[in-house]
């Protein structure tokens, strides 16, 4: 059975886009037929992320339109050929998408794919409302501060009350808690939130954290997703994600700061 | 005694609103033939003449309207009137039924009600939810059905909520509010009776917001950024570091908040 996933944080900045970019060739490379899709009408940057900006033909919207079919518009991703990418329209605005649109292309995809990765915009708006509205699982991507704790804590709020499974009754989406941009260094001197404290607050199970990492611009820049850099933290610290979201049971890592020489000499990265 | 009450009549307000709950019959009718209907009625006030004595009644017309039955509520009211029932409602009628009702002196109600409301709302934390849904239901002109003057049962629906009441949620309860997970900083949680927190506190929380200033806030961590009783609030900065973090009970003396702990 499919699983549509939302990659989603209320609060704008905090990498849901790199996430949803990670996640999904991780999926993928673990040999599950997976497609992303961009929410993020009018401001598209998946496309970029995945390194297939060139390669744009049709858009979300024109398949909402009815201008192409979904096998014109979906882009195959060329590191990794179980991962399709459906990018977002760029001229348009979020107004472009309606429900009914939406769930008709969901319903398509989940006849051909396992997991559906959606790359919610920020904000709460209709972009981000039907990024998740059809969802079966949640990432929650926070940074360790207080504003996009909030944020997120108000887009749990929604998920639990205004999706087709609150709306229906149905089993509530799964939540998950990704930290991104975590800085064990910032925490112990008080800068930023510990893991600890972003959990009290928003009681949620952690996936996983992500450490703040130059590997995370440089794949953006050059449109690799950050999972394929293996050497990485950021990289390593999505594999986790991956395997712990399918079933794995991996020790947490990234959470303390560096230790001994090597974080000496290298712990002010 | 009146000459009192007479001098004292300029002074101090003689009534006052109140909003209440009030638990009546409601006879849901499946078919539009009277007299079966009179036939099967009188058998059930048969066998519990004393409970449907002058008991108030509200119909329910959406099931039949549903199955676009018609039934004349003028015969209707006067067959259950000569039984000993007292009907005090419509709900779910069309315009003409509504009409019909109204000028025999029977308050019309939407098809949806506070069932619905208080079944969402006790089912899961979705309070913004229901209120959107209810709202957003059906619309018809419903005034709301007159209390009648002797109420045989009060019973205010308590709700129950065992998810965390998320930031930009609003839950409102007509009896008293029970959780039993967080209340993040920027929810808000109102209950005409009391509210029970078995987690952190961290929203707003307002107890008897319909003036009963018995109702009291119990929490098991009061990190709380405002907190109401009957009106009377505090606000986080009033909040000492002795009560804060901790497990306490707040309650109205003398129209000042008091908090103790528990």
């Amino acid at each position: 059975m499919a699983r549509i996933i939302v990659v989603t944080s209320g609060k704008g900045g905090v990498g849901k886009t790199t996430t949803s970019a990670a996640i999904a060739m991780g999926l993928a490379k673990k040999g599950h037929k997976t497609a992303v899709i961009d929410f993020d009408v009018g401001l598209r940057n998946l496309d970029l992320i995945m390194g297939c900006e060139r390669r744009v033909v049709y858009d979300f919207v024109n398949v909402i339109n009815g201008e192409a079919t979904l096998n014109q518009a979906l882009i195959r991703d060329k590191n990794c050929n179980q991962l399709y990418i459906l990018p977002a329209s760029q001229t348009r605005d979020k107004d472009a998408l309606t429900q009914e649109g939406v769930g008709k292309i969901l319903d398509e995809l989940k006849k051909e794919f396992k997991y559906i990765v959606c790359d919610s915009p920020a904000g709460i708006e209709k972009g981000a409302h039907l990024a998740m509205y059809f969802a079966d699982d949640a990432f929650i991507v926070t940074n360790p501060e207080v504003s996009s704790v909030r944020d997120s804590d108000r887009m749990l709020g929604i998920l639990s009350s205004k999706s087709r499974r609150a709306e229906q009754s149905e089993e509530p989406i799964k939540e998950y808690l990704l930290l991104s941009r975590y800085s064990p260094d910032r925490v112990k001197l008080g800068e930023m939130l510990s893991v600890d404290d972003v959990q009290e607050i928003l009681s949620l199970h952690l996936l996983g954290v992500i450490p703040e990492s130059k590997s995370v611009l440089n794949a953006s820049n050059s449109g690799t997703p950050v999972i394929l850099d293996e050497k990485s933290d950021a990289g390593q610290a999505y594999a986790d994600i991956v395997a712990r979201y399918l079933g794995e049971d991996r020790p947490h890592r990234f959470i303390d700061e560096k230790k001994g020489l090597f974080g000496k000499l290298f712990g002010g990265r | 005694m009146s000459t009192d009450s007479q001098q004292n009549i300029h002074h101090l307000p003689v009534l006052e609103f109140k909003s209440s709950t009030f638990s009546v019959p409601v006879l849901v009718l499946a078919s539009n033939d009277i007299i079966t209907i009179e036939q099967q009625l009188q058998e059930k006030i048969r066998l519990a003449p004393e409970f449907f004595k002058n008991s108030p009644l509200v119909f329910d017309l959406q099931e039949l309207n549903s199955l676009d039955l018609d039934i004349d509520v003028a015969s209707l009211t006067n067959m259950i009137r000569k039984l000993g029932l007292l009907p005090i409602g419509i709900r779910g009628g069309v315009a003409q039924q509504n009409q019909q009702a109204l000028e025999l002196g029977i308050p019309t109600h939407s098809g949806h009600s506070a069932r619905d409301g208080a079944h969402a709302a006790s089912q899961s934390g979705t309070g913004v939810a229901s209120t959107a849904a209810t709202s957003g239901s059906k619309k018809q002109q419903a005034p709301k059905p007159e209390a009648d003057p002797e109420p045989q049962t009060v019973t205010a629906s308590t709700v129950l909520l065992t998810q965390p009441v998320r930031s930009g949620q609003r839950i409102y309860a007509a009896g008293d509010l029970i959780i039993l997970a967080q209340v993040s900083a920027g929810a808000e949680i109102l209950a005409e009776g009391n509210i029970h927190v078995y987690g952190s506190l961290r929203g707003r929380a307002l107890a008897g917001v319909q003036g009963n200033t018995e109702a009291r806030i119990f929490c098991s961590d009061l990190q709380a950024e405002l907190i109401s009783i009957a009106g009377n609030y505090k606000i986080s900065e009033d909040l000492n570091g002795a009560v804060l973090n901790q497990p306490v009970q707040i309650y109205l003396q003398n129209h000042t908040l008091v908090i103790k702990d528990i």
